[in-house]
């Protein structure tokens, strides 16, 4: 289980400086912010073409306090696997190496490369800010964008269902996988302290839902609502994958239970891309999350 | 050699207050400085001063009001501007 982490644990100091270019109420900012406070100063960042490589600036000044490491858009883990090498030849053992991509330079463009740094097992830590689409150029569908949702190429809905990339980095046998959602930042740097801190050598991946108020069409101040929801709907599950085993995590524990659920329509009416969905569609919907919950369940008593 | 290094600074992209549309307003009054909006500021925009009150930094704040909606004491209002008037 991983150790409760208060507000108290986080420190003062930002690493990610005010006056960037990300929209307001930006939850990948945010999770940023979070992150590097978590990992502290001895950090190098891989960062792929995302909304985090618009964030962290562009010539002569940057927000971002620690190294930043551009690349292109499907070689995140490639680019953090040699940073690992050149990092182990220098015999620096406290640099730790954070790769930060988004869904699409995750689940689409980046999948190659980060299947191949999994199976190596590289010493590294790989965190995926999932706002469900390419937010960066425009909100196009990605391979993680939810059933139904609507985007710029998907203007009646997403006939598709979301890509599990959770599910497949935890068949690569790696030491560590979880989910971690960007309004439950304790929640998030909980785990990344964990990852952090495993004595086992290896990739540790943590996916995080990002809710975005431009992509997922709601105001700017309700980002940290729209995340709460997504997870106490049941719609996006808290959960750690360690030692072979799953284990839900903070709100999701008690979610089990159906009947402990917000009705998924709260999730999905706050906002404007699921505002074309009918009546059948959202019950479409709710029994998707449902089963979701039972594959879930099954995976625990399985393990 | 010409390097294209960026360093770090504040406002990299400008003052990123002049995007503001509403002003948060802190109420020290009924702030019982649980710091959840300095937790939960995307922008780091919040100061946390020691035992003390929190403090927003305006250069920067591009007010999307998130620290408005997590306080529990409703300590920040969100003000609208009138129209032509200065910010602050």
């Amino acid at each position: 289980m991983t150790a409760m982490f208060s507000i108290k644990d986080l420190v003062e100091e930002e690493y990610t400086l005010p006056g960037n270019a990300s929209c307001p109420g930006c939850a990948a900012a945010l999770s940023l912010r979070i992150a590097l406070k978590v990992l502290g100063p001895k950090t190098i960042l891989v960062v792929p073409a995302s909304c985090i490589s618009v964030i962290q600036g562009y010539y002569p000044k940057t927000p971002c306090r620690v190294p930043v490491l551009n690349v292109a858009f499907a070689s995140t883990a490639a680019a953090g696997s040699g940073m690992v090498a050149a990092l182990d030849l220098k015999g620096k053992s406290d640099v730790k190496v954070l790769c930060w991509a988004g869904d699409g330079g995750t689940a689409d463009i980046g999948l190659q490369a980060l299947s191949g740094a999994a199976e190596r097992n590289e010493n590294m830590i790989y965190v995926c800010y999932d706002n469900e689409a390419y937010m960066n150029t425009g909100t196009q569908r990605s391979g993680s964008t939810p059933r139904a949702a609507a985007t710029t190429t998907t203007v009646t809905g997403k006939p598709e269902r979301k890509k599990s990339v959770p599910e497949i980095m935890v068949a690569h046998r790696m030491p560590y996988v979880a989910t971690a959602c960007a309004a439950f930042p304790l929640d998030f740097a909980g785990k990344l302290r964990r990852a952090a801190s495993m004595p086992l050598r290896g990739l540790k991946y943590i996916h995080l839902l990002s809710p975005c108020p431009p992509g997922w069409r709601f105001p700017a101040e309700k980002t940290i609502e729209v995340g709460r929801l997504a997870v106490m709907t049941g719609f996006w599950i808290l959960y750690e994958w360690v030692d072979g085993r799953y284990n839900l995590t903070g709100p999701s524990k008690g979610l089990l239970d159906k009947s402990k659920r917000r009705p998924l329509r709260d999730y999905l009416s706050i906002q404007g891309r699921f505002g074309h969905l009918t009546e059948k569609d959202i019950e479409s919907l709710e029994e998707e999350v449902e089963e979701q919950w039972k594959d879930f369940a099954r995976k625990m008593s399985m393990t | 050699m010409m390097q294209a290094l960026s360093k770090p600074s504040e406002g990299a992209s400008g003052l990123t207050g002049m995007w503001r549309i509403k002003r948060p307003l802190l109420d020290p009054e009924k702030c019982n400085a649980c710091m959840l909006c300095w937790l939960y500021c995307p922008e780091g925009t919040i100061a946390r001063r020691r035992g003390g009150k929190p403090s927003i930094v305006y250069e920067y704040c591009k007010g999307c009001g998130i620290c408005s909606e997590v306080c529990p004491s409703k300590a920040i209002r969100m003000l609208r501007r009138e129209r032509g008037a200065p910010d602050r």
